[in-house]
């Protein structure tokens, strides 16, 4: 299967600070890839590297197209999503509002309202909603919300910053959940950050693992479950 | 009570011009989440670009809309060029680029067309409306104008993508930035409107209280007070509040004592101050309601 | 074999083989010694625009303490300079008391003005703050000429100051004295900002400004501090007022106006917000600047003056203050 993303020898910086020293990650068409890591190891500078929202140099191809330097706003149009970290909720918006505005670069408006339904569609609880403030929706709801404003791109890499960050269990397991049914029934391919290192890896096909900007492993999901030694030294468990 | 009556309507007559201000400032509001400090200058340096076309020939409503066009491409190259470079300067910085802006249009009227007062025609003609002697054609005529702006301006807020995508730029600029949206273009198109706007305020202005370079200086200060009574987030608590605030500010002058012609303003402000102690953010403006 | 973890001094960081804390020594002790040369060396006319330029600077420290460290707006504050340069002149002029005497009075008065102002601004925030406090820099000129209080405050007219001379019969000439004044004063309130700045309080004033919500979670009394730096803060500007009233020998509503209150703000912002030793900055910004602008074009002086602001915004969007940290980190070496 090829990859549809994929970085070699990325370096990021902070003003002059470095802080990724030459990443290399692929992503493949239709499958999740895992970055885990400690606090601090730049696992949220790498999705933001990938977004064009930090100083980088070196390379970066999606789906065969070099992006690196490119503007946030143009990558976004060529079909990545980003959910950032903290959910970047619209706040003094309506839930549908949000949605409408996560497909702000699409036209058709049959097509919005229909892709609207499909996103109420997985997230029931966002339909209830839909009229209310979005900054009054609970951490749960808002992580859903950005999500599906996401989806409303059509996007076929999605690239998520701690999902389950602030989130009751539960919440987490629904949404993983549906993560996993967006990336078979929708297609999309995601990128996705956790310092969770068991659910990412329950969720995932192949892992990559980061330590103050550098990578130090990598393999599929299973190989890093399973290696008792691997999770013991790196992730904790 | 017939004085009552008559200040109240004298007060509706000037509420209106702080109605149009204050439509001009809530709209630069809801695209850059800051007060431009400069909107009045800016009104006011457009108001002398339409007497200039009408000096030199041009028919009334053609001169009014070349300003609208004109002030509108202003706003844009204004926001584009010289607010671009600070972008990323803290709030306190970017008001007193606008303080900056405000000098520079304020001298630069000055030295253009002179301190001296000149007459701005009416398109509405002179007269009292309908006859009656409660308000002139003017006056009606203006707050006919503010309310079809406001009209306007809801339907584009409100109903269109392109009034969603500014609205989504002002409010969280990274994530408008992640779906698509090009922030800094949405907020020039902002900058543009609020320019397009103050000119039309400024020529509506100005046969009222006589063209020169000092003229908005206190209005765009009713106009602030009227759009913060009536609540930041709302366009038509903003008209309203400019209305309230004339009422108000007539009022005071005529009953209270104390009050000559210099303390309406003052009294005017108080009263505001007043009203946002009790309900800070506006009468009719939208709670914004944070999670801690 | 125990291998015990090696500890290292942190690095303490140093421009050109100084230390930080050296060089601030150094420039404190430069400063200190021009401050006292000056009265000696320029004339009197320059000695007279120097303590202006301190008198505003203590101004802005004062809305620098409100604005600056405790994040609350103010457009207003000619208001207060206004409120101590009128304590200052009734005193002398109407009530016969010495000059010396006017500025504790100012700074008490002003004081309890910024202290109240503060109570009813608790529910205010942002912009809508900045727009109460410019309400009141407008109101206050106007209730000065108003006819009510005429009989005290000299209304439209205003009052002349005689401008007192050295006393205990030095050889010092009025407008050396004032400088001296001033600068006494001056170094009085500077060390009791950096003191606050530096001690708890000042670490619950920024507290305050950065996250309420966390400081009041963390048991600071949000309300009765914020109230409190409004009146420290009237208190300091006040204070500046009454020396501007007695240095100027004048006071008049029509010199107290919002254009006032604007010119402190864009002080504070050039020097740089939170700064202290950046209010000096603002302070010669405020004073030298609009003159310079008139020197350019007198037809055009605003129009200059506003491309001057705009520059001197996009070379130091931080400010003066700003910038020197900027060029101190580019410029640091760790020494050891």
């Amino acid at each position: 299967m090829s990859n549809l993303l994929e970085a070699r020898e990325l370096n990021a910086f902070y003003g002059s600070i470095q802080v990724l020293f030459g990443l290399g990650l692929e992503v493949e068409d239709g499958g999740i890839t895992t970055l885990l890591g400690a606090n601090g190891a730049g696992k949220t500078t790498t999705l933001r590297s990938l977004s064009g929202m930090c100083h980088t140099n070196g390379e970066i191809r999606f789906d065969g197209k070099s992006i690196g330097g490119r503007a946030t706003e143009d990558i976004v149009r060529l079909g990545i999503a980003h959910v950032p970290q903290g959910r970047g909720t619209f706040s003094r918006q309506t839930v549908e509002e949000n949605l409408q505005i996560g497909a702000m670069t699409r036209w058709g408006r049959a097509e919005i309202a229909a892709d609207i339904e499909r996103v109420y569609g997985y997230f029931p609880r966002l339909k209830e909603r839909r009229t209310q403030q979005a900054g009054t929706l609970s951490g749960g709801e808002q992580q859903m919300l950005a999500v599906g404003r996401a989806m409303m791109l059509r996007p076929r890499l999605m690239l998520l910053d701690e999902p389950s960050f602030g989130l009751a269990p539960l919440v987490v397991e629904e949404l993983f959940g549906i993560l996993r049914t967006l990336n078979k029934n929708e297609k999309v391919s995601m990128l996705l950050v956790e310092q969770n290192a068991a659910l990412a890896l329950d969720l995932a096909d192949h892992a990559y693992l980061i330590e103050t900007g550098r990578l130090v492993m990598d393999g599929p999901a299973q190989k890093l479950r399973d290696d008792e030694n691997i999770r013991k030294a790196y992730l904790g468990y | 009570m017939e004085l009552f009556l008559h200040q109240v309507l004298a007060g509706l007559a000037t509420g209106g011009i702080y109605a149009c201000m204050a439509l001009a400032v809530v709209m630069i509001y809801q695209a850059i989440d800051h007060l431009n400090f400069a909107q009045g200058e800016m009104a006011m340096f457009s108001t002398f670009i339409a007497w200039q076309l009408i000096q030199w020939g041009f028919p009334y409503w053609l001169a009014f809309g070349a300003t609208i066009v004109i002030s509108f491409a202003a706003g844009v190259l204004i926001e584009r060029v010289v607010l671009r470079p600070i972008h990323d300067a803290p709030v306190l910085s970017h008001v007193v680029a606008f303080i900056a802006l405000l000098s520079i249009f304020n001298s630069g009227a000055g030295f253009l067309w002179d301190w001296t007062i000149k007459n701005f025609a009416s398109p509405f003609g002179a007269g009292p409306f309908l006859g009656q002697n409660l308000i002139n054609k003017h006056d009606a005529g203006m707050i006919a104008v503010t309310i079809l702006l406001l009209v306007f301006l809801y339907l584009f807020f409100r109903h269109t993508r392109i009034g969603l995508a500014m609205r989504a730029a002002a409010a969280n600029p990274e994530s408008a930035r992640l779906a698509g949206i090009r922030v800094g273009w949405m907020t020039a198109l902002g900058w543009g409107m609020a320019a397009a706007i103050g000119s039309v305020a400024g020529m509506l202005i100005a046969p009222v209280v006589f063209l020169e370079p000092n003229m908005m200086l206190s209005i765009l200060l009713y106009g602030f007070a009227g759009a913060v009574v009536g609540g930041l987030t709302s366009p038509g608590g903003a008209v309203l509040g400019g209305f309230a605030v004339g009422v108000i500010e007539n009022l005071a002058g005529t009953y209270i004592p104390v009050v000559g012609r210099e303390m309406k303003l003052s009294i005017a402000l108080c009263i505001i101050v007043a009203v946002l102690c009790v309900k800070p953010s506006g009468l009719f403006g939208r709670p914004v309601v944070t999670r801690v | 074999m125990l291998l015990r973890p090696e500890t290292r001094e942190p690095p303490v960081y140093a421009v050109g083989g100084i230390t930080l804390a050296q060089w601030r020594l150094i420039l404190l002790g430069a400063g200190l010694l021009v401050v006292a040369v000056i009265p000696f060396v320029l004339k009197n006319f320059y000695i007279f625009q120097i303590t202006l330029a301190i008198i505003y600077a203590i101004a802005i420290l004062g809305l620098n303490l409100l604005t600056g460290f405790n994040g609350q707006f103010s457009l207003g504050h000619s208001a207060f300079y206004a409120i101590g340069a009128y304590t200052a002149a009734i005193m002398m002029e109407n009530l016969g008391i010495n000059y010396v005497w006017t500025i504790p009075a100012a700074a008490a008065v002003c004081f309890v003005f910024g202290f109240l102002f503060g109570l009813p601004a608790l529910r205010l925030e942002g912009i809508y703050l900045a727009l109460a406090t410019f309400a009141l820099a407008i109101a206050i000129p106007q209730a000065l000429k108003s006819t009510v209080v005429e009989h005290w405050t000299g209304g439209v007219q205003g009052i002349v100051i005689i401008k007192p001379d050295a006393p205990f019969g030095l050889p010092l000439n009025s407008d050396q004295w004032l400088y001296v004044l001033t600068v006494v004063v001056a170094l009085i309130m500077y060390v009791c900002a950096v003191n606050l700045v530096n001690s708890r309080t000042g670490r619950a004033l920024i507290a305050i400004r950065d996250h309420p919500v966390a400081a009041s979670a963390m048991g600071i009394n949000v309300s009765l501090y914020k109230s409190l730096t409004f009146g420290v803060s009237a208190l300091y500007t006040g204070v500046a007022g009454a020396l501007g009233a007695i240095a100027i020998a004048f006071v008049a509503p029509d010199s107290f106006t919002f254009v006032l209150a604007v010119a402190l703000f864009v002080g504070l912002v050039v020097g740089g917000v939170a700064s202290i030793p950046g209010t000096l900055v603002g302070g010669l910004f405020v004073l030298f600047v609009p003159n310079i602008a008139e020197s350019v074009s007198k037809g055009l002086a605003g129009a200059v003056y506003g491309v001057i602001l705009l520059l001197v915004i996009y070379l130091m969007p931080t400010g003066f203050a700003g910038l020197m940290r900027l060029i101190t980190a580019k410029l640091m070496r760790p020494s050891r």
